[in-house]
């Protein structure tokens, strides 16, 4: 436990992550370290909610962080309620903030 | 399944008591047969595998995450290229030499490692085998089922949540999952975190977020360590526990990190996001004292309150469960881990929250237990070495109690409520209408708030905020809760459709 601080998680372990690709949230590009989730992509770029509540319409993101609260729901590529924190983020994934049970748009 | 139960329909039937059927189940392949299941590939369920296959018996081991190590042992993924996981973790060589065995009881077939397979449900067949449906694949659409004469059930725990005003803002975190998405995806919330509930936990997150770069402004604890020095005996007793104190406390102070005990987190401030905390002094109670207030800058929140062990399937299994000093249930275990059910057996914190010196020992010695049921007996080595395990369980098993009687939350906790604040996150309940469904509508118990509030009754199934709507639930009610543990008997939500098939022919 005696060694100094890292600046960063990936300083820590020493990380040599493999070429970094980006996914859309929300029409912006946000990069993404192969074998993170989607969580973790929008975790790094500081964005912290990707949904909005159904009956009051409040901004939600990640929680629990392990797949048991279905907070972080999120529609990926056109598909709503999809568990942000579990899903690995794949080249080109198109997120965007799910409004509600995230059938609106689809409908739309 | 999770990801695509998009109809409401779908939603509700994961509450169906489908663990109940007595007609077994066709499914439409036959299942793989093995002499044992593991459900759970974390410390204990990692021991208990290995174990039995060392002793040549044939395990089938399933875990719905893609890597082994469950929630303690949970490291980056592959493509981020740590040359140094160890870091994030106590005890790396342990786990490395689990893994190692794991390999090659994998090589060699006598363990069957079925990862990413989520099971939903258990049942008996009529000759006493257990059938363990699972769900697998990306968006865990394609059904499987496992046979097994015997099962050991380690399927850990997820962390207990009470609400407080201004929970649901994006930058709140869980603080067991702030660790798992650190250590998992080497990523932070914010940069300067408060962490704040209550346990043991909060201090190895604490010092985890601050190694891995953040700042920590203070580390809130509702209850006071000064409580352990009350169980004198039970700290003689692990003499391990009070070194990894004082190591954590050396660490804490290190990085700078205030400790602040007594105190809780009872209001968030921030539109929409963190942007400070107030922190007040609570009494023994967990009562927040008036005027005692200070507000702390930061830009996430990491909070929980201890730890709940899952259930679901030793409910479905129809295995008897037991309140605990830290106010959670968990199954009721005999000497060698057996259930009240005969074939089941349970190892780490699905038998009370322990830790994780628990789960490793728990996991062997569940294991020697059932080499010793289907051998009819054991070695003396092998006797030798479950006497000495049963030894360590019981002084870790005193540990933990001690554990979960110091940070049981105060009966005052439910004080620092305002009736806007939501209680059930996922069907945006508030304490004031749980408020009303109990002194208004009469509601005393979880079971009646839940059909007049919904609360409960989202996407987590109650996951979240059973632990607190119970609570609020029962300060009104007799004080007893029918029926134990809310009764939940599907591991996860599944599709209508998956469920269909469990009564008709696959
Ligand atoms: C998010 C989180 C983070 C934690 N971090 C730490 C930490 O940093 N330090 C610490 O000391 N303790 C930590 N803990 C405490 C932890 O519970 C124990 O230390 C230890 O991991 C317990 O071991 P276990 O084998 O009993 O359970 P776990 O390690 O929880 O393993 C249970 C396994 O069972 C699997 N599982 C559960 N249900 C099913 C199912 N229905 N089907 C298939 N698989 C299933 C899970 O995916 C998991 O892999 C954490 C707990 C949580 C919830
Ligand atoms: S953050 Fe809880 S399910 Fe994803």
């Amino acid at each position: 436990m005696r060694r100094t601080r890292a600046r960063t998680p990936a300083e820590l372990v020493g990380s040599e992550p493999g070429p970094e690709f980006q996914l859309s949230f929300d029409g912006r590009p946000v990069p993404v370290l192969p074998g993170q989730t989607i969580a973790a992509a929008l975790w790094s770029a500081g964005i912290l909610s990707w949904r909005t509540t159904r009956v009051h319409g409040r901004p939600r993101g990640a929680f629990c962080g392990i797949g048991a609260c279905y907070d972080c729901l999120a529609t990926v590529n056109g598909r709503p309620n999809q568990r942000a924190c579990l899903l690995p983020a794949r080249p080109g994934d198109t997120i965007t903030t799910q409004e509600g049970d995230g059938h609106a748009a689809l409908d739309g | 399944m999770p990801h695509s139960t998009d109809e409401p329909g779908a939603r509700e039937t994961g509450r169906a008591e489908v663990g109940q059927v007595d007609q077994v189940a066709e499914v439409a392949e036959v299942p793989e047969f093995a002499e044992v299941a593991v459900v759970g590939a974390g410390p204990a369920g990692l021991a208990a595998a290995v174990t039995a296959a060392d002793h040549g018996l044939d395990v089938v081991l399933l875990d719905a995450a893609d890597a082994p190590g469950g929630q303690y042992y949970r490291s980056p993924a592959d493509g981020l290229g740590a040359t140094r996981p160890g870091r994030l973790h106590h005890h790396w060589h342990t786990f490395t030499e689990l893994s190692a065995r794991l390999a090659a009881h994998r090589d060699s077939g006598a363990i069957r490692h079925l990862a990413g397979h989520q099971v939903w449900t258990v049942e008996r067949t009529g000759d006493g085998d257990w059938i363990l449906h699972a769900v697998t694949g990306g968006d865990q659409e394609t059904r499987t089922a496992v046979r097994a004469r015997r099962m050991v059930l380690a399927t850990g725990a997820h962390e207990r949540q009470l609400p407080f005003p201004g929970w649901t803002l994006p930058g709140v975190v869980s603080a067991a999952g702030a660790q798992a998405m650190l250590k998992s995806g080497l990523v932070l919330p914010g940069r300067r975190i408060v962490v704040a509930g209550s346990g043991p936990l909060l201090q190895a997150v604490a010092v985890s977020l601050t190694r891995a770069g953040a700042r920590v402004p203070a580390l809130v604890e509702a209850a006071g360590y000064g409580a352990y020095a009350r169980a004198p005996r039970v700290l003689a007793g692990n003499p391990g526990k009070a070194v990894e104190g004082a190591r954590f406390g050396a660490a804490l102070a290190r990085a700078r990190v205030r400790v602040l005990t007594h105190r809780a987190v009872t209001e968030v401030h921030g539109d929409e996001r963190v942007e400070a905390v107030t922190v007040s002094r609570v009494d023994h109670r967990w009562r927040p004292v008036a005027g005692t207030g200070r507000r702390i800058a930061c830009d996430a929140l990491a909070v929980g309150h201890g730890l709940v062990p899952q259930l679901e399937l030793a409910l479905a299994a129809g295995c008897v469960t037991r309140p605990g000093l830290d106010g959670t249930h968990a199954v009721v275990l005999d000497a060698r881990l057996g259930t009240t059910v005969p074939g089941v057996w349970a190892a780490g914190e699905s038998g009370g929250v322990g830790g994780v010196e628990l789960a490793l020992c728990e996991g062997e010695l569940a294991a020697l237990s059932i080499i010793r049921e289907v051998r009819g007996g054991v070695r003396g080595q092998e006797a030798r070495r479950a006497i000495a395990l049963g030894r360590s369980r019981n002084r870790l098993r005193a540990f933990a109690a001690l554990m979960g009687t110091v940070h049981r939350p105060g009966a005052g906790w439910s004080e620092w409520l305002t009736g806007d604040t939501e209680v059930c996150r996922c069907e945006e309940v508030t304490a004031g209408r749980i408020r009303t469904a109990c002194e208004e509508l009469g509601a005393g118990d979880t079971r009646t708030v839940k059909l007049l509030t919904r609360a409960g009754m989202g996407w987590c199934q109650g996951r979240t905020c059973g632990f607190a709507v119970r609570e609020l639930a029962t300060a009104h009610g007799t004080g007893q809760e029918p029926g134990g543990p809310d009764r939940r008997p599907l591991a996860c939500p599944v599709k209508l459709s998956t469920l269909a098939d469990l009564d008709g022919p696959g």
